[in-house]
């Protein structure tokens, strides 16, 4: 199956240059990026990292002696293309704040605990429907220094690879009706309400386990598509 | 899951600036690396290289959190593509990762990749292809490492395309017994990002 990776998939993402979100001022190019056609470099994509995965590397609750304080969670969900089609065997990686929205990062000073139970740190790889499942817990808000009183919604930073190169994605998934949606200019960097809510992971109730877990859903859209486009039905 | 057609992509959002832990912990935290910076695997086949350098913000700052990928052929222009894994007959794999150090410095250690067709398959120059991450950035940026002094960038489809007062800014330069490639994310020296 040959895939293509049009252009204009790309125009939902958020300006280079949104002003709003300061650091971008300074690291955002100024001349205008040059438009190419895709060649194999493009097109093909590396394949592994898999097996850096290990056993219990989807589950974030268990990598130290203790179990960390916060409220547990399942967050699941698909690596889909642009048709909709599931991407199997593909790496998916995360890192995330802990309850408290401390981050265990050298450079995070912000006056919470850290938690020894928690890194905050998981992979796992899509089975062959391009499925994904990690345990970890909510990770809490967090403040910086973008602006006065300047807090981020809380959020899983997620990093997947697709089927080629191009196909690349870094994204943060968020949780529902965060109140700090309507103040967080990297959430509102992406300029289309309807497309930032595709970030929103939801409440899964169907999936949290009684007495043990609630579940968040979250699907994740990469680019490719077939060359001939499918019949709609 | 099947073929049900999907309103469109999930839209990038910034690496931020607390990413190391999880994507390039090296031995700072309890974690380990899914990918590191030397691709040059025993049995690779191509020529060692080594290519260093910095990247800088508008200021001219280093940029001290950043993180680089870099996707590339063999020295015979094969790629371990999705479809084998591997080359069939070594463990190169092409890819690699490293974020920038407090200097903003980064490495890494290859092979120089062979030819690869255009589209029309007409034969492009070696190449690496790179994409940067950083803070700052809404979604990672894309370029290209070609090699300084190489014939066939004289007749490089990609080149071609690039304003030929801007085409240095893709060149590795040799110095001393490594590659030098220098990422500016904006101003005079701004490298050159492909749209793709």
């Amino acid at each position: 199956m040959t895939l293509v990776y049009p252009r204009e998939s790309n125009s939902i993402h958020a300006p280079r240059l949104s002003p709003a979100y300061k650091s971008t001022t300074k690291r955002a190019p100024q001349k205008p990026l040059v438009i190419m056609r895709h060649t194999l470099s493009e097109l093909t994509g590396p394949a592994y990292g898999h097996e850096a995965v290990r056993e219990n590397d989807h589950d974030l609750t268990i990598q130290h002696d203790g179990e960390p304080l916060g409220e547990r969670i399942i967050v699941h969900g698909y690596v889909k293309d642009e048709d909709g089609r599931g991407v199997a065997n593909t790496l998916v990686e995360v890192w995330q704040a802990n309850a408290c929205g401390r981050y265990i990062h050298a450079v995070d000073q912000h006056p919470a605990p850290l938690d020894p139970n928690f890194t905050g740190a998981g992979r796992c790889k899509s089975d062959d429907k391009g499925y994904f499942r990690f345990v970890t817990i909510k990770p809490g808000a967090y403040p910086w220094g973008n602006h006065h009183n300047a807090w981020r919604p809380a959020h899983i930073h997620f990093s997947v690879f697709g089927h080629s190169f191009v196909s690349r994605l870094v994204t943060q998934m968020y949780f529902p009706n965060d109140p700090l949606f309507a103040f967080d200019p990297i959430y509102n960097s992406i300029p289309d309400e309807n497309v930032r809510k595709r970030m929103v992971s939801s409440f899964d109730l169907d999936n949290t386990k009684p007495d043990w877990a609630l579940c968040y859903r979250f699907d994740i859209v990469l680019r490719g598509r077939n060359a001939t486009p499918m019949e709609s039905k | 899951m099947s073929g049900k057609p999907v309103s469109g992509i999930t839209p990038s959002q910034t690496v931020g600036p607390y990413f190391k832990y999880g994507l390039t912990p090296g031995t700072d935290y309890r974690w380990n690396d899914a990918f590191g910076n030397n691709l040059a695997t025993p049995d690779a086949v191509g020529e060692r290289i080594r290519i260093e350098g910095q990247v800088f913000d508008g200021d001219g700052k280093p940029v001290v959190d950043s993180m680089l990928e870099i996707w590339q052929a063999d020295g015979q222009g094969r790629f371990a593509d999705q479809t084998q894994g591997t080359l069939a007959n070594t463990a190169f794999r092409g890819f690699g990762r490293v974020g920038t150090d407090a200097s903003g410095a980064f490495a890494f250690d290859t092979v120089k990749p062979g030819q690869v067709p255009d589209p029309d398959g007409k034969l492009q120059a070696p190449h690496i292809l790179l994409a940067v991450f950083a803070r700052g950035m809404t979604m990672q940026t894309y370029s290209r490492i070609y090699f300084v002094g190489q014939a066939a960038n004289a007749t490089d489809p990609v080149l071609a395309l690039v304003p030929s007062e801007r085409r240095n800014t893709l060149m590795a330069t040799k110095q001393g017994a490594a590659y030098r490639f220098d990422v500016h994310l904006q101003g005079e020296r701004e490298t050159v990002f492909f749209d793709l």
